[in-house]
């Protein structure tokens, strides 16, 4: 006879896209023809940069979004709402502050109308497996935060689901709780005691993804596209250390830092070009320590990616933005995985705290089309004055409404550190008067 | 038997009943026995009121003191069953909402006292010759005075659910009704329990206010706190006044240690926090009824019937439940939605002005309107001075802890308190010396009112961070510029939403402050209050209608003009931590 679950596909998504509005009103596109197939007996990952789309795909497949096209089926049916048989792990825990642990994880089961005596068995037996025993009439917020994760996976294993959806479960936690939940979680999942059947995990940490997962999807950003699929064949328990699982690493760093040849112009993870850059905001403290650190030994100008993250104590994420933002100013090149300062960066690192502005500025005005524009503007103006909300407006027309606070945020932060213009919070404009 | 033993239950005798049980069941037996005898007065035909009238007999006071609470009681019940549909309806129904929360708002600022001309009017009429109309128009007047703040923080928390547990209860198949129940109720309830807590304060002043009622030829007395206090006016009997006074503050008391404390310390659990706070509110009520085996058990039947209620399978209106695809709403069916609001409003509006036009003129209007912008004066001298004086004194309070842990309560208890009582002995010092009612009937507005600025303030210099009061004293600031550049600005928030109140509150009273009588000698001071109030004795509808009408209009521009923007700022810029 044939085995039923190795025949059919989970989950099957075809040329998936979602967009979302605009500031301007316009559709701004997030996810771009995503095709995914999740067979039984997988943990698969979907890697990717903050903002690149797949905690939309989740969300799509967890029935809580509805695709703009293509086809999502889970277990044959057309995804319409949540479906049977999935159940999610929140990045926030999500669990409800006013129940116990207990009726935390009965709700799933009372949703599903399962009588009482039976709820409480099942729900006992997800505490029992899930290392929670001895909590089951404790308040959230009487636990540590690995324990609350270990309520949501309670929860979300007791209704038996054959697709376990995790959203970055492991992110809001510390290193080593984080470490422990994920190894807890593989050893249930290898001697096969989890009663799931697939499991699909979000995470934008590349080392978690080839610690726990048997095939990765990269994502790519802006649109968000599956960029890449990689099949991980190390037997569990994975050795971080392991050379193979190193190389691997590496590899995927160096892949997530590629420039796309398609769109030379575009600096990958800086959304748009020209004005419509989005810039993510970092503060130039932070820019110039990197500057620093990157300059002096053991790095001398250049840097492997996954070790400076490892020295710096920083996720694959945010390491990816700093070296962008450094790359956007031209103190810095990404590739391969590496990341080398350029001529102007190894300058910088040997200025004082006045020419290092200068220098700042000078990159601004050149490299950063939207602060070039204000400055423009302001020096026309017999008022030397521009309301901000002229700038946003045009940011409006390439991105969406949060993005262009943040992309504001970061302008007024560097143009300050830059001394390039002022911004007064009250009245929301852009000024050439510094106070005196 | 040590304390201790009574106070842990052992093991194994979870249903034995213990000496806990005892207290309790006289406190829950009493409260029955008080209810139903409350409720069989209420069934009397509206001559008994003239064949028993309210004596002055201080033997008298338990029972108006019961009556008045009943309906306080009512009045919050039916304010809580509004809160819920109404707040429902508007989160939940985007077209709803567009009529039903500026609706809510205008209804905040209408003042309560003028309401009550219509609705004793009519309620008199639903149930003709009986008690139980009166009664009704009565608690209706103290509904409208607590159910707006409610149904706002209820519809305000409702729309601000974590987005992270709406998902978690969709992805968990809960229906919208089991959703409504384990969800969005549990998540508004501290904001909800503060409200009401906030309108049972405020609630005092209507309930004594409204139960001696003159609309036009109409007269209701209604046994009650209130109405003993209306009669010793009439009869000029100080004494009684005090002895009221004294039931009042009883009552009150009462009131908060065996309701309110309860059900705050009871609903610490909903609040949304990830980590255990400092200090949990406690009530020695609740304790007590934790403690009691037998009474313990009485509950279970109710939290049963919580959980029937909250898992019922309903089928469930299209307008609760929350669509997947989140598709451009249909344009049509607005613009019919929103042609069908105009042209009721528009009907509205004609059909008032049809009936003021009748009898007002538009120097009546103009007239209105000066009285208006009289108690408008009144009201900011208020506030001024009272800020003045209640500043300083809550800075001074709130940075000694110790000091203010004892403040705190008084002035939240005088918050509470019906200052209409008090009025006729301020009314007696000001006959016996012929002061001058224009300017000495105005302290009266703000006697109640001016405890919600005392006690923010307190509240606020109590949270002010010790770390900058230190850099402050450090930097040796002092004098005007520790005033200025330190507390002032630390403790705005605070008293802007304590000034909030207080001006809101001060409105209101107006209409009871700005005319007073001590026996015979009547005294007014002109003003928006005093045209109102004025108008109501006569039953004079359309003066009343105008009154109000330029009241609402001035207390909402008031609001947006003043307020409102000092809020905002105080939140955006002042708002420490």
């Amino acid at each position: 006879m044939l085995d039923l679950t190795t025949q059919t596909n989970l989950l099957e998504m075809r040329s998936v896209c979602r967009s979302f509005p605009k500031g301007s009103g316009e559709e701004l596109l997030v996810l771009e023809k995503v095709d995914l197939t999740i067979h039984s007996g997988e943990i698969v990952g979907l890697l990717g940069r903050s903002g690149s789309g797949k905690s939309t795909l989740l969300r799509i497949i967890a029935g809580l979004i509805a695709p703009s096209s293509g086809h999502a089926k889970c277990r044959g049916e057309t995804i319409v709402g949540p479906p049977n048989g999935v159940s999610m792990v929140f990045q926030s825990f999500a669990l409800f502050p006013w129940l116990t642990v207990l009726q935390n994880v009965e709700l799933g089961l009372e949703a599903l109308g399962i009588e009482s005596s039976e709820r409480r068995t099942r729900a006992l037996a997800a505490i029992d497996l899930i290392g929670l025993d001895g909590f089951e009439s404790a308040y959230p917020k009487e636990l540590s935060g690995g324990m609350r994760q270990r309520v949501g996976f309670a929860r979300a294993l007791v209704v038996h689901p054959d697709l376990l959806l995790m959203d970055e479960p492991f992110s809001a936690l510390d290193v080593l709780t984080a470490e422990t939940l994920r190894t807890d979680l593989i050893d249930l999942w290898i001697e096969g005691r989890l009663p799931i059947k697939s499991v699909l995990m979000v995470t934008h940490n590349i080392e978690e993804a080839v610690l726990m997962c048997d095939r990765i999807l990269v994502f790519s950003s802006n649109p968000g596209r599956v960029a890449a699929e990689i099949k991980i064949d190390l037997p569990h328990p994975r050795n971080r250390l392991d050379a193979i699982f190193r190389q691997l690493v590496d590899s995927i760093y160096a892949r997530m830092t590629q420039r796309p040849e398609t769109r030379a112009p575009a600096i990958e993870g800086i959304q748009g070009i020209g004005v419509g850059m989005i810039l993510k905001h970092v503060s130039s403290n932070v820019l110039s320590g990197l500057i620093e650190t990157l300059a002096g030994p053991p790095y001398n100008g250049h840097a492997d990616l996954p070790v400076l993250a490892g020295h710096l104590q920083l996720e694959a994420d945010e390491i990816f933005h700093l070296g962008e933002s450094l790359q956007l100013l031209r103190f810095a090149q990404l590739s391969e995985g590496d990341l080398m300062l350029t001529d102007a960066g190894k300058r910088f690192a040997h200025l004082e705290t006045d020419a290092r502005k200068k220098l700042f500025a000078e990159h601004l005005i050149n490299y950063v089309p939207v602060i070039g524009l204000i400055r423009r503007v302001l020096d026309e103006r017999p008022s030397h004055t521009a309301p901000a909300a002229r700038f946003r407006n045009e940011l409006e027309d390439y991105m969406a409404e949060d993005q262009a606070d943040e992309t504001l945020k970061t302008i007024v932060s560097w143009a300050r550190y830059a001394e390039l213009f002022a911004y007064d919070e009250q009245s929301e404009t852009f000024s050439l008067e510094n106070p005196h | 038997m040590t304390l201790d033993d009574i106070l842990t239950p052992r093991l194994g005798q979870a249903l034995r009943p213990n000496i806990w049980d005892g207290v309790a069941l006289v406190l829950v037996i009493g409260a029955m026995v008080l209810i139903v005898y409350g409720g069989e007065q209420t069934a009397l035909p509206l001559s008994a009121l003239d064949a028993s009238p309210v004596s002055l007999d201080p033997t008298n006071l338990p029972v108006y003191a019961l009556r008045t609470t009943m309906r306080m009681l009512l009045a919050i019940v039916c304010s809580i069953i509004f809160t819920f549909v109404y707040a429902a309806l508007a989160a939940k129904s985007r077209r709803a909402e567009m009529v039903l929360i500026p609706l809510l708002d205008i209804l905040q600022s209408v003042p309560i006292l003028g309401f009550l001309t219509f609705t004793v009017v009519f309620f008199l009429n639903l149930f003709p010759g009986q008690v139980f109309g009166a009664e009704l128009a009565c608690v209706f007047a103290i509904f409208t005075s607590q159910a707006w703040n409610m149904t706002f923080s209820m519809y305000q928390s409702i729309r601000n659910v974590p987005k992270d547990l709406e998902e978690a209860s969709q992805s968990f198949h809960l229906s919208g009704w089991q959703r409504f129940w384990r969800l969005d109720v549990p998540f508004a309830m501290p904001g909800l329990i503060w409200n009401t807590m906030m309108s049972m304060s405020g609630g005092w002043f209507f309930v004594v206010a409204s139960e001696a009622i003159t609309v036009g030829n109409t007269t209701v007395t209604l046994p009650g706190i209130g109405s003993y206090v209306a009669l010793a006016i009439q009869k000029q009997n100080l004494p009684a006044i005090g002895y009221a006074i004294l039931t009042m503050l009883l009552v009150i008391i009462a009131y908060d240690q065996l309701l309110f404390r309860p059900v705050v310390a009871w609903a610490d659990k909903f609040r949304f926090e990830q980590t255990a706070s400092a200090t949990a509110p406690s009530s020695w009520m609740l304790d007590l009824f934790r403690r009691t085996r037998a009474l313990r058990a009485l509950t279970y039947p109710f939290a049963a019937l919580n959980k029937v209620i909250s898992n019922l399978h309903l089928a469930i209106p299209g307008s609760l439940r929350i669509p997947v695809r989140s598709g451009p709403p249909s344009h049509v069916i607005d613009a019919a939605w929103l042609a069908l609001i105009l042209a009721s409003t528009g009907y509205a509006a004609w059909r008032a002005y049809q009936y003021l036009s009748a009898t007002l003129s538009p120097s009546d209007v103009l007239a209105a309107l000066g009285y208006g912008f009289i108690t408008l004066a009144r009201v900011i001298v208020l506030i001024t001075l009272a800020t003045l004086i209640w500043v300083p004194i809550g800075v001074w309070i709130g940075l000694r802890p110790k000091l203010a842990e004892r403040i705190q309560p008084l002035a939240q208890f005088l918050a509470a308190f019906p200052a209409n009582l008090a009025f006729p002995v301020f009314v007696v010092v000001i006959v016996r010396y012929s002061l001058d009612p224009n300017i000495w009937l105005s302290p009266l507005m703000i006697l109640g009112t001016q405890w919600y600025i005392l006690f923010n303030v307190i509240a606020g210099a109590s949270a002010f961070p010790t770390d900058l009061r230190e850099a402050a004293g450090s930097f040796h600031l002092g004098g005007w510029r520790w005033w200025i550049k330190v507390i002032l600005p630390g403790i705005f928030p605070y008293y802007i939403t304590g000034a909030i109140t207080a001006s809101g509150g001060s409105w209101n009273a107006s209409i009871v402050a700005e005319v007073a009588s001590w026996g015979d000698t009547h005294l007014t001071a002109s003003g928006l209050g005093a045209y109102i109030a004025n108008a109501t004795e006569a039953g004079d509808f359309p003066r009343v209608v105008l009154g109000i009408t330029v009241m609402c209009l001035l207390v909402t521009l008031f609001n947006r003009l003043l307020w409102r923007p000092l809020y905002a700022f105080g939140e955006r810029r002042l708002r420490l931590g």
